[in-house]
């Protein structure tokens, strides 16, 4: 168990709060010893072995917390929001660390966090909770691509729904009209949904194109709106985009090319579009 | 820039006015000899008086008996006060404020009452007594009062409280986290308290001992009232020589080795605590 707080025992040494778990086994000095130096070469703190926790940073004590438990080869490791207490830039530097540490291991890490973006750079599964209770089971990848449920969908990243009645349902696709999006919306799949249901069609903003002209892919589903409000982050641009029914569509989408001009101004006609295949039904 | 110094100059001045002014008369006392005038001391200097100190085995045993007393006392503070600080410390917040009342309460009620109560439970028609013959555990009553138990007894009772909430405050400061991770690895439950908590609570177990061992030991009530005159203390003999027997130089001299026999572990303490900080 790594806890949140790191608990390193503040009046030993980090050789002795490393040392701790395996004096308590009752292991041979020098088998102990020899574990010691392997476990802060692992996390590179044999320089700092003789000082006391008040001596050390954050990110220092946190991987004295993690060797203390590690030396104990524990089949599982529980980690308590193991990288709260960093700041930003040290935590991204951290969650790479860890991962090669457990990598190195072979050992499962469990690890609690409230971080969306931590949850899926850490982990090969993610258990979405609510209320004490799974919501969720899947790979990074089906937890976001698939969400089963309205929570876990709005948990990671953004998401935008349109509420509409089922026209038709197949088992390839389900077919609604949805008064929010003014037309009838396409969602690829097979839900156990009937027709006359109220329900969700949720789709990510990075899946959605936004043009000035209407796109010619048949397939896509497009909706006409205005460039409501837009940010620039560098790396991706944000789109807010009011449909004619007044829904505001979030859009996201990669700057590729450099420019100085602006591809699309506020009040800019715009039509946006993405495959049915992106969008998905979200049941309750 | 004027108020921080009168700020900081305060408590020194203090200090200076109450404690070592004092303590320069008292030493200047100390080396006097008595006399039958007023002021009962002359105008000489000798180290007389700490040479009859020597000499005289009933101050040497009696510093001795003052020092197991209060040593004992301490002992019994730090046992009894422990698991309470602990218990407090461990409670939910409105157990742990009434809890710390019921230890502060007592305060509100004068010394010397308190130290009288215990007569009428130890005397030998008291409360205690009372029930034991009830109880038919005894067919006369025990001699409890005016012995060294009874003594003990006081002293333990009356400084309990300051054993109890240094004790309280360092437990309460320490992080469970500690606790649960050393169980965590593996450690017992009673491995876990001598390895994390006891370390942890040395600053309050330290200020806690302190705070029962020196008063304890210049304690003149408690003995006064309780002890019988067999059990002689420092703080009694230290009375008597002042205002029974007028002998300002000799009971100044007792005063200045009494401080001494306190100053000397204190000064120990520190230096072993600052080398621990670094």
């Amino acid at each position: 168990m790594m806890f949140q707080s790191y608990a390193v025992f503040p009046h030993m040494t980090v050789e002795k709060n490393i040392a701790y778990g395996l004096e308590k086994e009752k292991t041979p000095r020098t088998a102990l010893n020899k574990r010691v130096d392997e476990m802060l070469e692992l996390v590179q703190l044999a320089d700092l072995r003789t000082r006391k926790p008040n001596q050390l940073s954050g990110g220092q004590r946190q991987r004295v917390a993690l060797a203390r438990a590690l030396i104990k080869q524990p089949k599982v490791l529980l980690l308590d929001e193991p990288l709260a207490a960093l700041d930003k830039k040290l935590r991204e530097r951290t969650q790479f660390e860890l991962m090669n540490i457990q990598d190195e291991l072979g050992i499962t890490f469990v690890v609690v966090t409230h971080d969306q973006e931590e949850a899926m750079t850490l982990s090969t599964r993610i258990a979405v909770m609510e209320s004490g209770r799974f919501e969720q089971v899947g790979t990074p990848k089906e937890i976001y691509e698939f969400p089963n449920n309205r929570f876990v969908a709005g948990f990671i990243g953004t998401i935008n729904t349109f509420r509409g009645r089922v026209l038709t349902v197949s088992d390839e696709e389900v077919q609604v009209h949805s008064s929010d999006a003014g037309v009838n919306l396409t969602a690829l799949g097979k839900y156990p949904v009937e027709k006359g249901d109220e329900i969700e069609i949720a789709i990510r903003p990075e899946k959605i194109f936004v043009s000035k002209d209407r796109p010619d892919d048949s397939d896509a589903t497009c909706v006409r709106g205005i460039v409501d409000d837009l940010g620039y982050l560098g790396n991706r641009s944000l789109y807010r985009v009011r449909l004619e029914t007044g829904k505001i569509v979030q859009v996201s989408s990669q700057n590729r090319r450099r420019s100085v001009t602006r591809f699309l101004e506020w009040e800019d006609e715009v039509w946006i579009s993405w495959h049915p295949g992106s969008a998905l039904v979200l049941l309750d | 820039m004027t108020w921080r110094r009168i700020a900081i100059a305060t408590p020194y001045l203090w200090l200076l006015v109450f404690f070592l002014a004092p303590f320069a008369i008292i030493l200047k006392i100390s080396l006097a000899d008595p006399v039958l005038a007023q002021p009962p001391f002359s105008q000489t200097a000798s180290l007389e008086n700490f040479a009859f100190l020597l000499t005289d085995k009933l101050y040497a045993v009696t510093y001795l008996r003052s020092v197991i007393m209060a040593a004992g006392a301490t002992l019994f503070c730090l046992l009894l006060g422990f698991p309470m600080a602990y218990g407090i410390a461990r409670a939910n917040a409105a157990t742990r404020s009434l809890l710390l009342l019921l230890i502060v309460l007592p305060f509100w009620i004068s010394f010397l009452l308190r130290v009288y109560a215990w007569m009428g439970l130890l005397n030998n028609y008291g409360a205690i007594n009372n029930l034991l013959l009830w109880l038919g555990v005894i067919d006369q009553p025990l001699q409890l009062m005016y012995t060294d138990f009874a003594v003990f007894v006081g002293l333990t009772y009356s400084y309990l409280p300051f054993m109890v909430l240094p004790l309280y405050a360092t437990l309460e400061r320490m992080n469970i986290d500690y606790v649960e991770a050393a169980q965590d690895l593996g450690a017992s439950r009673t491995r876990a308290f001598w390895d994390i908590t006891w370390p942890l609570a040395k600053p309050g177990i330290i200020a806690g001992c302190l705070l029962v061992f020196i008063p304890a030991m210049g304690e003149y009530v408690i003995p006064y009232l309780l002890g019988g005159p067999e059990s002689l203390l420092i703080g009694r003999v230290l009375f008597d020589e002042f205002f029974v027997n007028r002998d300002w130089p000799l009971a100044s001299a007792v005063a200045i080795v009494l401080l001494l026999l306190l100053v000397v572990p204190i000064v120990f303490l520190q230096r072993s605590r600052a080398k621990d900080g670094n």
